[in-house]
């Protein structure tokens, strides 16, 4: 693996690979592995947590951290194209990582870099360190990822995030995968004519809250509604509550990439299911593990 | 072989014929071989045909048609068939197949695809299905159909 752009660069060996390494980069937080080295963070597009954990990880590992957070002020914005500020960053890195608002911008720069690109998300295309992060957590919960049923909930349409761990998972055996969404966000179907592994498009989650284990949230966005009053009307049917959360399994789990609006009450913060913030814990060694991977390579 | 129909076009001595052209594609199929003004190039349209009922054919001097553009013909006119000619005979026959991959003659249908967004993004499609015919974008893995990929080919005309 050079570069990290959709979840399939990645093999189960590399997944297991990855979640060994993140359990070592809890204990020991400072490593000098990339003594020497230069990770740029290419951030066309905003970001908090992506991009700090990502600093974070780099500077943990002694790497030197270069780069911009959102286009503004930059030569992007004088309309500079994205292959020459790749080309720019080439000289100045041994890695690059980079968040783009255009879906395809991460491959398409990968074909252009001579260092390793690692995608922190292409527009509504993937986002695939965030699956990694999304899957240990689930491994650190259950010991497995195998056997298990999910529930993605949400926008599935729109949010890269389901992209990445829907692919992410054919690396798997779940038990079984529900999309639960509205009909105007349901899931890619490109994405669902790949998948290896049984699931099914809900409308309800009360069909099947009973069965899941691992309840998977996404933000469903205003924007993607054409008119208010039915924005208005699906976000209401698609809050995870205490009701709903006490319809779940005992030992399921709920995860959310963050940052979450009102998709989850705050009350459910404080039930064992709530598993979000352990969840945004990994990401810092998560991505000190990618790191460490690619340069290992 | 040649019907006395064929026979409104004289022989071609070298180049490429493309029989079997589904009737009122050649126009299209000209698009993609991309011939210049002062080439010699004979077209028949609407000519019947046993096996189609009317075709249309091209015939092209001293022009012989690549694989590449070959597999970019299947697109528009999957029945058509392809003769290169040298002296007076037919001396390959290229059997057509549907492009693994389409570089550059098909654009993103999604708007918000790098590569209608990058002066230097070339849109690429590989074959995900023959029949019915689907390509996907190797860069935001959007699928077009086939009523997408004749659309954009042969343009606004039917």
């Amino acid at each position: 693996m050079r570069d990290l752009i959709s979840s399939y660069d990645l093999t189960r060996n590399d997944f297991e690979e990855i979640f060994e390494l993140a359990d070592k980069f809890q204990k020991v937080r400072n490593a000098e592995i990339l003594k020497g080295k230069t990770v740029a963070l290419a951030f066309f597009e905003p970001s908090t947590r992506t991009y700090l954990s990502f600093n974070k990880a780099a500077i943990n590992l002694g790497a030197s951290v270069i780069g911009f957070s959102s286009a503004e002020g930059t030569s992007i914005e004088k309309g500079e194209n994205l292959a020459d500020t790749i080309r720019m960053l080439n000289n100045y890195s041994d890695l690059i990582v980079m968040r783009h608002k255009f879906d395809g911008a991460a491959k398409f720069a990968a074909e252009i870099s001579e260092v390793p690109i690692v995608n922190a998300g292409d527009g509504k295309h993937e986002h695939p360190t965030q699956s990694v992060i999304d899957l240990y957590t689930v491994y650190k919960n259950f010991g497995t990822i195998d056997g298990l049923t999910f529930g993605l909930i949400g926008d599935l349409k729109y949010a890269r995030v389901v992209n990445s761990l829907l692919r992410a998972l054919t690396r798997f055996k779940p038990k079984f995968v529900y999309l639960i969404s509205p009909p105007q966000l349901s899931a890619r179907k490109e994405i669902l004519e790949e998948l290896n592994y049984p699931y099914k498009e809900v409308h309800d989650y009360n069909e099947v809250i009973s069965e899941i284990d691992v309840l998977y949230v996404t933000r469903i966005q205003k924007e993607r509604f054409p008119d208010e009053s039915e924005y208005e009307k699906v976000k209401e049917s698609y809050v995870i509550d205490k009701t709903l959360v006490s319809k779940m399994k005992e030992k399921s789990i709920i995860l959310h990439a963050l940052p979450r609006v009102n998709e989850i009450s705050r009350e459910v913060d404080k039930t064992p299911q709530a598993k979000y913030f352990e969840q945004a814990s990994y990401a810092v060694p998560i991505r000190m593990a990618i790191l460490t991977k690619i340069f290992g390579e | 072989m040649a019907s006395k129909k064929e026979l409104i076009v004289t022989k071609i001595r070298n180049g490429t014929v493309i029989d079997h052209i589904p009737a009122g594609r050649a126009l299209e199929v000209l698009k993609i071989l991309k011939v210049n003004k002062q080439d010699r190039i004979a077209l028949v349209m609407n000519v019947e045909s046993k096996k189609m009922g009317k075709k249309d054919i091209i015939k092209i001097e001293n022009k012989e048609v690549d694989e590449k553009e070959a597999n970019l013909i299947t697109l528009i006119a999957p029945t058509a068939t392809i003769n290169i000619i040298r002296d007076y005979e037919v001396v390959e026959k290229k059997k057509l197949k549907i492009p693994e991959v389409v570089k550059g003659i098909i654009k993103c249908t999604n708007l918000a695809c790098i590569t209608n967004n990058d002066v230097e993004a070339v849109p690429v499609f590989i074959k995900i299905s023959e029949k019915p015919l689907k390509m996907k974008c190797v860069y935001c893995d959007t699928v077009i159909d086939e009523s997408e990929i004749l659309k954009q080919i042969l343009g606004s005309e039917k």
